[in-house]
């Protein structure tokens, strides 16, 4: 290995090897102080405790039957905003006085706190998954029909005029130029609304007290089981950061080049 | 003469209503008599869509009793505790990471994986913590605030040019003065941008906290309208708080300079 080679792998992994460091040695402080009698055991479990419970909560409260409800969840979301979103922002494309009229709303609904209605969805739709479901939905939509537009109107100009002198009908240049063009722009939108959904589904599910992961938080936390609560956050955390992951992941294979 | 007569021809052609507000203006009535033709079809159970003029009145009963503007200013009150405690701890966080690319490579994964999660589930521990009062709503929203101003800062700092660096360098400039004169100032749009996704997310957390637990507070009122069925003011208050959140939205936009960046 050359020395500029190895110069770049130690620049690679010493800032992550600091990181976790860092998070150890955080986790380690806590544990002294808690057995030190520093600070109270009965607001913040020893991390020792908090990692021992990780077993009896995967077993005993069916985290994996919470977790494929959640996912269940998010998949129905995902569908709906894909396919409402992915309509409405070719709507919105195809119709422009419909497109001026109400992006800026589109726009707005993005900025506005939808989840705080939850309490209208229950009324609407019952203390269900319905609820949950539908909450992620209307939260996760304004960005995929927002990003369907823009990779719709953002199709290169050539690409348009190479379809029109194969003399294309308008169905033939959507399907076989505009909609492959725009399609990488489209799954950032949905991925931003699976990314929403999902926060908004695990929210829902603790306010409400039912569901999946959320509600398991809920459910500890009313028991006072403060280890199983930090566990079963602990564990949401890890299902939110590895689906983020999975869906960057799988926007880098659909857009290798930016 | 020609060019009066140009003038006034101009004048009768432009029309009164552009399409574009005629078609909204349709859209909007068409929405309202949708909804007034679904609230009295009796297809949903009582209530669930009240009329309009319920909604109205008890709108009108919301903005003119005293005890709504009590509530609001507890909210308010909470939310701007955390924007301040979590923008300014943010920014600092922000401003270490963007300024050292080492640092930024061991912490920034941290911050922006843990940024996007529900904040919400930290609430039974922030209740532990800080109590049932007012502080752990704040702390909650402080926790939504602190990742997108965090993430915005760093950001901005890396995209400052470096002559301007290099110019407070050459006036012997302290670290202090480096960060007031030159960091902040050419971090302008990007910390705007941070405090306004921070402002949607604190006031998403503080509310849906007080929806949980709590006395006080127009989360409080929500949930406290839902549990007697009272419906027309339940939508009331959600109009208000859905233009509240949007006004806010746009005014700190606004103040930031946000529409004058050139795209």
């Amino acid at each position: 290995m050359t020395a500029v080679a190895r110069r770049l792998s130690i620049g690679n992994w010493l800032p992550a090897a600091l990181g976790i460091a860092t998070v150890v040695a955080f986790f380690a402080a806590l544990e002294g102080l808690i057995q030190a009698g520093l600070v109270n055991r009965f607001i913040v479990p020893p991390p020792s405790e908090i990692i021992a419970s990780f077993g009896r909560v995967l077993t005993e409260e069916h985290v994996v039957s919470r977790f494929f409800f959640t996912l269940g969840e998010c998949f129905a979301a995902g569908v709906m905003i894909t396919v409402f979103g992915i309509a409405g922002g070719v709507l919105l494309h195809r119709y422009k006085l419909l497109q001026e009229a109400v992006e800026t709303w589109v726009a707005a609904l993005a900025a506005a706190p939808v989840v705080l209605a939850y309490p209208l969805f229950m009324v609407i739709f019952g203390r269900s998954a319905w609820t949950i479901i539908m909450i992620g939905f209307v939260a996760a939509l304004p960005p995929v029909i927002l990003k369907t537009l823009e990779g719709l109107s953002g199709t290169r100009k050539v690409l348009i005029n190479v379809g029109k002198s194969f003399n294309l009908t308008g169905s033939q240049q959507f399907w076989k130029i505009m909609f492959p063009a725009a399609l990488p722009t489209m799954f950032v939108g949905v991925r931003l609304g699976l990314i929403f959904a999902l926060i908004n589904i695990v929210g829902v599910e603790f306010l409400i007290n039912y569901g999946g992961l959320g509600q398991l938080i809920n459910d500890l936390a009313e028991r006072y089981d403060l280890p199983g609560t930090y566990a079963a956050i602990c564990f949401v955390i890890l299902v939110s950061v590895v689906f983020f992951v999975f869906l960057e992941k799988a926007e880098r294979w659909l857009r290798p080049v930016d | 003469m020609a060019e009066t007569g140009r003038l006034t021809r101009t004048a009768q052609a432009a029309p009164m209503f552009s399409p574009v507000t005629l078609l909204r203006v349709a859209i909007i009535l068409a929405l309202l008599a949708g909804w007034e033709l679904l609230s009295r079809s009796g297809w949903l159970y009582r209530d669930v869509v009240p009329s309009w003029l319920a909604i109205g009145k008890a709108l009108g009963d919301l903005l003119f009793h005293a005890d709504y503007y009590f509530h609001l200013g507890v909210t308010a009150a909470e939310i701007g505790a955390a924007l301040a405690i979590g923008g300014i701890s943010g920014l600092a966080v922000g401003i270490v990471i963007g300024a050292n690319r080492f640092l930024a490579k061991a912490y920034e994964p941290y911050l922006y994986y843990l940024g996007p999660t529900p904040k919400i589930i930290f609430f039974p521990i922030m209740i532990m913590w800080f109590g049932v009062g007012p502080g752990s709503k704040i702390a909650l929203g402080t926790l939504s605030c602190f990742f997108p101003v965090a993430l915005s800062a760093a950001a901005g700092m890396r995209q400052i040019d470096k002559v301007l660096i290099k110019v407070g360098q050459s006036f012997r400039a302290n670290t202090w003065q480096t960060v007031m004169k030159i960091y902040l100032p050419a971090m302008r749009h990007p910390i705007i941008n941070g405090i306004r996704l921070g402002l949607g997310v604190a006031l998403i957390g503080t509310l849906l906290a007080e929806t949980k637990l709590s006395n006080k507070g127009i989360g409080f009122l929500i949930i406290q309208a839902y549990s007697v069925f009272d419906m027309p003011r339940m939508y009331a208050m959600l109009i208000v708080l859905f233009v509240l959140a949007i006004g806010a939205n746009a005014l700190v936009g606004r103040l930031g300079g946000l529409h004058t960046i050139r795209r």
